[in-house]
């Protein structure tokens, strides 16, 4: 390459390097050998040109002055912030000689193995904890895993398939192919889509859908942009998302409005449904909900009598009390409404060519690493002999379960964690101080990650360098297209990508041979699912759908025998229908139809808390220019979205004599934080919306500042240990009730 | 010469600040300087509360003539989220905002 001069990769991002859950196609602009610039792909289908504040941000990101990458060691006390730079030989040849040891010692299971939800951590982290031999591969922190995982396992116990609203996303012509049609109408549950690219979603496809017709039915406690363009806004009580989709269901049921031909045909236990959601009336939803009666029926009446519509649906429905309930209960909107698998409708998602990424499910695990290992994970895996659901549904380890064995030791003591991805405690953590004492017990803890944060200073012993997408080789499958991520650039110093890293670590550690001598190897081998491989899908722009026929290619897949292990028509549940009344939620000990569950902390379950605490608190407010808990560092950024700020409404704040702008404190039983009063008409007077996962990493990372964690971080006010009963949901992120007093200097 | 400008929908404008970085990223603009703002708009009528955003451009936009001159479209038009917004001669841009409302156009330079 002559000097000065300007190159241009084609590639596909995953989480950017950088997290979200967008499948991106972008153009990476190289100079010199460093990456200068990065665009949107115009000719991917997935982003179509555009790109996110967070993906305009990578070459900023990339070559931040404060990023990790060189390995180091920790040669002071934990959390004294002395770190010596090692070789990677030195780090690899320590964890490999550790884990070996703990292994011996203790078992392979006394080793957990810890993800946030960046890059494409799915894949890189299971292959490694498989290979160690450890079954509990867990987001630590993640109370109820309440992040699609309980609605994933609400949609496969109800169709045995996952389900998303139908933007045209699964067809390569997208918004031109004359297969499709835009949703009459989109319900958007819980979810600000302009914020972010959520479980493998453009947000940005809302507006496309819009722009081409489609009208807005909005559930939200907040006023926003989006509830300033529906025809429907239903301003509900954080926490009673469940009441209003069952009273939906009891409008649409007993209006007989629903697809009787779909019922009939392809749905097994609609009159238990039926019986059930008569306790569940619209005016009992309005008492419940703040939401009135009326509204909740238009809402119904206009979805069910618009076919197609769809329904897009966000993180706080993992998060209401009994999560997994609350998803199975809108679930069946789309069910009975025949809204499924069809243009328009929530389509079929699966995995694009059937190649296996990020292992979701036992399914795929099974697939991936085989039966018998499966079986034997199954026996050491943290809570899944507590929870059916969570034995059953996916390889995970229940996180509220995680925490109290790491306080007390049984049945088995943990010894170390593998942390990649994931700042634990100044993130995900619902009360992160209990999981700062828990996992400040450990023997040992490996960090891999970019930069340092309120985790890895509180915990890391060894601190692995990772690898923005511009340095790497991947592959996605989530949902569509297929796609692989081309190596722009080597690794920034000495970085790695979480592929490379892992490898190299399964290699050391594994107790049967790692056939893949390199990460190309190991993609190829993902990818014959695909009948392709890496050159081929790079050489075609990095992206494929799957061909016409294939089952992950919609529509109608119900019909055409697609969806069943024995090619017959109907779904991949026990009774090859849709199941309204759930065998697998029943055989999981469960109750098979959804029902209602009051949060546990509210001002009508603790009507005596709320004089105390009068205000509820919903956390986990998006913010367009960060993900989670990253980016605080990125200038470009952190301009756009300064300081840790919640909203509270106008006459609230009159009230408590707070101004907009004023640092106040949010407090309750629990905590006490920090924030900037954002004084606003668009929240409700009883709510106040603060944002999650903040930190500030211009200040003093050491013990006991760790970057201004526990001063500003929201989740200081949350709890652990109330997941619901199949083990998912339950927390009380996004409804708990706080106070606002003002600081006195 | 005809004069160039940016057309803007701005009932479209999600106020996802992507013109924003896009713009910072084309220029290499350090802290506090950029081309293009996002403004957000709360307005409340007796049934109901409105956010609108409108981005504006600034002394600073020059309407990506590095890019333009190769026949590319500004950083912030490319990468607009919402494909709300349109780089073309003035007289074209008026022409477009009679279809649509709630619609504005900027001639920076």
């Amino acid at each position: 390459m002559a000097k000065g001069k300007e190159s241009k990769v084609i590639s596909t991002m995953w989480s950017a390097g950088c997290g979200s859950h967008g499948g991106c196609g972008c153009e990476i602009y190289v100079e010199d050998g460093k990456v200068v610039r990065v665009e949107g792909d115009n000719n991917h289908p997935f982003n179509l040109g555009r790109l996110c504040p967070k993906g305009l941000a990578i070459p900023q990101y990339m070559y931040h002055p404060d990023r990790v990458t060189h390995p180091l060691k920790r040669v002071g006390k934990r959390g004294e912030g002395k770190w010596e730079r090692i070789t990677w030989d030195e780090a690899l040849d320590t964890i490999e000689k550790k884990f070996k040891d703990i292994r011996e010692k203790h078992g392979a299971e006394s080793v957990i193995f810890c993800q946030g939800t960046g890059r494409d951590i799915g894949g890189p982290i299971t292959f490694l904890m498989y290979a160690y031999g450890s079954p509990n591969w867990v987001q630590v922190g993640l109370a109820g895993h309440a992040c699609y995982t309980p609605r994933l396992g609400a949609m496969f116990a109800t169709q045995g398939a996952y389900c998303v609203a139908d933007c045209s996303q699964f067809l390569e012509k997208r918004y031109d192919s004359p297969e499709w049609t835009p949703p009459k109408y989109i319900i958007l549950w819980a979810q600000n889509p302009a914020a972010g690219c959520h479980d493998g979603f453009y947000g940005h496809w809302i507006i496309d859908c819009m722009r081409r017709g489609s009208k807005l039915i909005v559930i939200d406690p907040r006023s926003t942009w989006f509830t300033s363009r529906a025809e429907v806004h239903l301003q509900n009580r954080p926490g009673t998302d469940g009441i209003i989709a069952l009273a939906m269901l009891n409008v649409i049921i007993n209006e007989g409005i629903y697809d009787k031909e779909f019922v009939e045909k392809w749905c097994y236990g609609f009159d238990e449904l039926k019986e059930r959601v008569q306790e569940y009336t619209p005016e009992k939803a309005e008492e419940i909900s703040w939401v009135p009666a009326d509204l909740i029926r238009e809402a119904a009446r206009l979805y069910a009598k618009n076919k197609p519509s769809a329904i897009q649906w966000g993180e706080p429905v993992d998060a209401m009390p009994a999560g997994s309930v609350v998803a199975q209960a809108i679930n069946h909107l789309w069910a009975i409404t025949g809204n499924i698998d069809n243009p328009g409708g929530n389509v079929i998602a699966r995995n694009s060519h059937g190649v296996t990424t990020y292992p979701f499910s036992s399914a795929e695990l099974t697939k991936l690493y085989g039966e018998e290992l499966v079986k034997k994970l199954n026996e050491k895996r943290i809570g899944a002999n507590d929870y059916p659901m969570i034995k059953g549904f996916r390889g995970w380890v229940q996180p509220d379960i995680l925490i109290e064995q790491m306080e007390t030791g049984k049945p088995y003591e943990v010894k170390a964690a593998w942390i990649q991805t994931s700042n634990i405690i100044g993130g995900q953590a619902a009360d992160p101080r209990r999981h700062y004492e828990a996992m400040k017990k450990l023997d040992f803890v490996v960090v891999v990650d970019l930069f340092q944060n309120p985790t890895s200073m509180a915990l890391a012993d060894i601190f692995l360098p990772a690898a923005t997408f511009c340095e790497k080789e991947s592959f996605r499958s989530w949902w569509q297209p297929l796609g692989v991520t081309v190596k722009a650039i080597d690794g920034v110093d000495e970085s790695r990508s979480d592929w490379e890293i892992n490898l190299e670590m399964a290699k050391r550690l594994a107790t049967n041979p790692i056939k893949y001598n390199t990460v190309r190897e190991l993609i190829d081998d993902r990818l014959k699912d695909g009948n392709t491989n890496f050159e081929k899908l790079k050489a075609k722009g990095c992206w494929e759908y799957p061909p016409e026929g294939h089952p992950t290619r919609p529509y109608y897949r119900y019909q055409k025998g697609l969806l069943r292990g024995d090619g017959q028509p109907g779904f991949d549940t026990p009774s090859g229908k849709v199941e309204l009344y759930s065998t697998r939620y029943e055989g999981w000990g469960l109750d098979p139809l959804p029902y209602y569950e009051e949060p546990r902390e509210s001002p009508v379950a603790t009507p005596d808390l709320c004089k105390k605490y009068p205000l509820i608190l919903t956390t986990g407010r998006r913010s367009p220019v960060f993900f989670h808990s990253e980016h605080r560092m990125i200038p470009w950024l952190r301009e756009l979205d300064p300081d840790p700020e919640f909203e509270i409404n106008d006459k609230t704040a009159g009230e408590l004599d707070v101004s907009n702008g004023e640092w106040v404190y949010i407090e309750n039983a629990r905590g006490k934080i920090k924030m900037k009063a954002k004084v606003t008409p668009t929240a409700h007077p009883m709510v106040i919306t603060a944002p999650h996962g903040w930190w500030l990493p211009e200040t003093d990372g050491k013990e006991p500042n760790l970057y201004g964690t526990w001063d500003y971080n929201i989740n200081n006010l949350t709890s652990m240990g109330n997941q619901g009963k199949s083990g998912f949901g339950g927390t009380d992120y996004r409804s708990a009730l706080c106070r606002i007093t003002k600081i006195k200097d | 010469m005809p004069r160039n400008g940016l057309f803007i929908e701005y009932d479209y404008c999600t106020g996802c600040h992507a013109c924003e970085v896009a713009c910072k990223q084309e220029h290499n603009f350090s802290d506090g300087m950029c081309g293009i703002r996002v403004d957000e708009l709360v307005t409340v009528s007796p049934d109901k509360v409105h956010v609108d955003f409108i981005p504006i451009t600034t002394r600073f936009c020059d309407l990506c003539a590095k890019r333009t001159g190769k026949g590319e479209l500004p950083a912030c038009v490319k990468h607009c989220q919402a494909i709300c917004m349109m780089y073309g001669p003035v007289d074209k841009l008026v022409k477009e905002m009679e279809k649509k409302p709630r619609s504005s156009i900027f001639a920076p330079k």
